[in-house]
């Protein structure tokens, strides 16, 4: 069901919603794919013409200008033309008025909805009702998925390390509310990796965590040991306040990442985060800024992942058959 | 019929003179990859140029995108800094539509305006879609329905005839 | 007078199963088999290679109309009935106005009335407007025509004033139909909190959000002498605590939805919101046990649950979608397949959708016995048909088995001696 939404009659990417149903070659194509356009990121000139005349549809429910702003920035160097819509504001999140917005949007001859939405299964809904021509990438939905943030990291964690077979890598935080660990397990799964733990209180963890192929752990000096890659996760504030957690003191004590405890992982081993960090809360100010930190090559990185993304998801015109093009 | 050497000697006639009809001082020679490397990398040397070989990928420029798709693995393109003003000799192994030069074209003039642009092809043939020529060339040929040219390269770069099976 | 003639007779409160002819005077069964003195038929039912069973009771439905005319109405959903060879239904009362005065149970009577479908039974709310905090008055909705009370999906507000209200409810001899569902540990959930929901990132709900509600109200059944009925299980551990309360003598019965015998959390596509169902789809054991427990009597009845919805409310993110299924008209074949399926005889079936259902109620029908109402399904057991727009009745188009080709299929409803349906 879901991978037959996500790729065309050839098996190409049409919609970009999970990482679940794609194979390894595809989520391959996109790192590879990723490498072309990160290289043209150093050049004078920072912009193709690969989507030019392409309308590309930022559509938030959910405000995150970060996201958004390396989506618009991917867009524009493929030359597409963005226009933004935050739709958080909106009181009414019911049905009608989401489909409602949709066919608004279509009827100006839209040709991509990037969409981030707080429910799980938004963008899915939107895939399935739009005009055949539109492509949906999801920009993150609900609890489900985040997978250009986790394509995005893979791209950071294939430069430094290429070899996924032997990565041990540790997910460390709020599992249970978070997309992007959800989307992060399922990439390093499909793309080989020797080893996905989670790392958290039970409060975090969703029911069955193990179902989605990680081993687990509630105590973050055992579970560092032998780690390749610290994938820490967003404490969101208002988790102490629904009894899942004591406080943040509390939380840090036990789960906050510190030079002391990165010590546990290998001498080699990376530290990501999704941002925005909470310094203080899930990692300390020292880790985040320090050698083995790469937080900042995923930020630049993201800009490449989103724009092979798009550009792959826009690669078929509809009604058009294939053509010799280039054939000399 | 189609001799590489004869043909490498053709095309670096062809450049020099006009090189020395325009008296251009210091060009700069960007080739196309991949075909059109081979063949600049050759007259870089003969032409005996000082600038180094600038590198041209035109994927991202191609008109034909929404056919084909992207192509994982595309090499970023190599200009020297500074476009803006300077004579171009731009190379390419087989002129044929004209769409690979409109997308190198297209993509040099992003970096810059140039004084002016030269075209020298390895091979010129018949099937032009768009109103441009090579300015010089090793060869020109006309070919049968069917028939296309395939150059392999670049160590030792050999051409040949191809016959396409008729697409049923 | 009516005869039907040469069908499977199955009337599992008179234990008879043989073919032959049932009686019908006036609103009234006269005679099963034995043909009566002076019996001169104007209409006769050839039944031959049927099954000729009574008609069905569903302990659950929604007709929508109320308030909610664009989702269903009262005559779309009757025929619906009719059609799925029920005869009696109950109605939740969280119909809006909410059925917690004598005047809008006689407004349900009277529109049942008016849609030519006379045996709509309203619960009665057991608290005022379903907001968990003050009594309604029950004994007027008795008298009123309301055959139980209970509170739909609203949750009480504290174990004291469930106390009390079963207390009342015991005084006039009202059975409670209780829906066990502790709503903050169902925490908003739309999904089993199982490996679907983890996958998919959906907000879940635990087992213990209805095992807990459960074990809680038959404490306090225990404490109030109150009869309770439960409505919808959904897992394992509910069917255990029905049990070993049956077994220490507890004045309590349970009845499952139809589809919870049939679908988990396996048979889910992502985020369609067809199969968005409150208690959600669980797992393949909860479904076994749930047999099990039809099997052995644990649970006595099968509901549809029937929840018509207009296309809107189940176009959206799938949490944000409302929960239910249009099930009358797939509640026969479905049971069919149990049986097919061997999870219980065609007997039992067909007792835990009207011998037992009336026993809840206390309703004099669900059997073919001569003076009861002559409410009467036949059903061909082997005919196909397809879920589709020509065949289907409801005006709530929401189910999962849109499209499916079903086994069995009713080819005519009495209720009371009257015809309501034909094939």
């Amino acid at each position: 069901m879901t991978n037959n939404l996500q790729l065309n009659a050839e098996g190409k990417l049409k919609h970009f919603l999970s990482i679940e149903g794609l194979s390894k070659s595809l989520l391959i194509e996109i790192l590879d794919t990723a490498e072309s356009f990160a290289s043209m990121s150093e050049q004078q000139v920072k912009k193709v013409p690969l989507l030019r005349g392409k309308t590309i549809v930022n559509l938030f429910f959910e405000n995150s200008t970060r996201t958004r702003t390396t989506f618009e920035l991917a867009a524009t160097r493929l030359s597409a033309d963005v226009i933004n819509m935050n739709i958080a504001t909106s009181a009414t999140s019911k049905g009608e008025s989401l489909l409602d917005t949709i066919r608004n949007l279509e009827a100006m001859f839209v040709d991509m909805f990037v969409v981030r939405h707080a429910l799980s299964g938004a963008a899915h809904f939107i895939a399935q009702q739009t005009a055949p021509h539109i492509s949906v990438i999801n920009a993150g939905d609900g609890q489900h998925a985040h997978p250009t943030q986790a394509m995005l990291d893979m791209f950071t964690i294939r430069q430094l390390k290429p070899d996924f077979s032997s990565l041990r890598v540790a997910i460390i935080g709020d599992i249970l509310h978070s997309r992007v660990a959800r989307s992060e397990i399922q990439a390093l799964n499909t793309l080989g990796a020797a080893e996905v733990r989670v790392i958290a209180p039970k409060t975090l963890l969703p029911a069955h965590v193990e179902s989605l192929g990680v081993s687990v752990s509630h105590n973050l000096t055992a579970g560092l040991k032998d780690i390749d890659v610290v994938m820490m996760l967003r404490l969101q504030k208002e988790r102490m306040s629904s009894a899942l957690l004591p406080s943040e003191s509390e939380y840090f004590k036990c789960f906050g990442l510190t030079e002391e405890k990165l010590k546990i992982a290998k001498p080699d081993a990376i530290v990501m985060h999704p941002g925005p960090i909470n310094r203080g809360v899930e990692i300390d100010s020292k880790v985040a800024n320090g050698p083995q930190s790469v937080i900042l090559k995923q930020v630049s990185n993201g800009i490449a992942v989103r724009m092979a993304i798009m550009a792959m998801a826009m690669q078929t015109a509809p009604g058009k058959s294939p053509v010799t093009g280039a054939v000399q | 019929m189609l001799e590489i050497p004869e043909l490498l000697n053709n095309l670096e006639a062809e450049l020099k003179q006009l090189i020395d009809q325009r008296q251009l001082l210091n060009p700069l020679m960007l080739g196309i990859r991949t075909g059109g490397v081979w063949i600049a990398e050759q007259m870089h040397t003969r032409l005996a140029i000082s600038e180094p070989l600038g590198l041209l990928d035109i994927s991202f420029y191609r008109d034909d995108f929404s056919q084909i798709g992207v192509n994982p693995k595309v090499k970023p393109s190599h200009l020297p800094a500074h476009i803006e003003g300077r004579d171009i000799i731009l190379i390419d192994d087989v002129f044929y539509t004209g769409r690979t030069i409109r997308a190198a074209l297209n993509e040099i003039f992003d970096y810059g305006r140039p004084n002016q642009v030269i075209l020298g092809v390895l091979i010129e043939r018949d099937g032009r879609q768009i109103p441009l020529n090579p300015d010089c060339v090793g060869a020109r040929i006309i070919l049968n329905t069917g028939q296309r040219i395939k150059l392999t390269g670049p160590e030792p770069l050999t051409i040949h005839l191809e016959t396409l099976a008729k697409e049923a | 007078m009516i005869r039907i003639d040469h069908g499977r007779i199955i009337d599992p409160a008179n234990n008879i199963d043989r073919v032959g002819s049932v009686y019908i005077a006036d609103d009234k069964i006269i005679s099963v088999i034995e043909e009566p003195d002076n019996f001169k038929p104007h209409t006769v039912i050839n039944a031959s290679g049927q099954i000729i069973c009574p008609g069905f009771i569903d302990l659950s439905t929604r007709l929508r109309d109320m308030g909610h005319s664009r989702k269903a109405t009262f005559k779309s959903e009757v025929l619906a009935a009719a059609a799925a060879g029920v005869t009696t239904l109950c109605l939740q009362p969280d119909t809006v106005p909410v059925v917690d005065t004598p005047a809008v149970a006689e407004l349900v009577k009277e529109l049942a009335e008016k849609a030519g479908y006379p045996q709509i039974y309203a619960i009665g709310a057991l608290t005022q407007k379903l907001d968990g905090t003050e009594l309604s008055s029950m004994l007027s909705l008795k008298q009123a025509g309301c055959v139980a009370v209970g509170n739909a999906n609203q949750p009480i507000k504290n174990l004291l004033i469930l106390r009390r209200a079963m207390e009342y409810a015991a005084s006039h001899d009202l059975l409670l139909m209780f829906r066990a569902n502790d709503v903050w540990l169902g925490n908003n959930g739309c999904a089993h909190e199982g490996v679907f929901a983890t996958r998919y990132g959906l907000p879940s709900i635990p087992e213990a959000a209805e095992t807990i509600a459960l074990a809680q109200c038959l404490e306090l059944a225990e404490l109030t002498g109150c009869r309770v009925h439960f409505g919808q299980l959904s897992c394992k551990r509910s069917v255990i605590k029905i049990h070993q309360a049956k077994k220490y003598g507890l004045m309590v019965s349970a009845d499952v939805a139809i589809h919870q015998l049939h679908l988990t959390e396996n048979d889910i596509a992502p985020f369609d919101s067809a199969y968005h169902v409150l208690p959600p789809l669980r797992t393949e054991a909860d479904k076994q046990y749930l047999r099990q427990g039809l099997a052995d009597g644990t649970l006595n009845s099968i509901c549809s649950d029937h929840q018509p919805h207009d296309l809107d409310a189940k176009l959206g993110a799938f949490p944000e979608t409302e929960p239910g299924m249009s099930a009358l008209e797939t509640l026969l074949p479905l049971m069919l397949k149990l049986v097919k399926q061997h999870a219980i005889t065609l007997e039992q079936g067909i007792a835990c959708l009207s011998t037992n259902p009336a026993r809840v109620l206390r309703l004099n029908s669900g059997a073919l016995t001569p003076g009861f109402p002559a409410d009467v399904c036949i059903f061909d057991p082997e005919l196909d048909w397809q879920v589709n727009s020509q065949n289907w009745k409801s005006q709530g188009v929401n189910t999962p088995f849109w499209g499916q080709t079903l086994k069995g299929r009713v080819t005519h409803t009495l209720q009371a001696g009257k015809v309501i349906y034909q094939l």
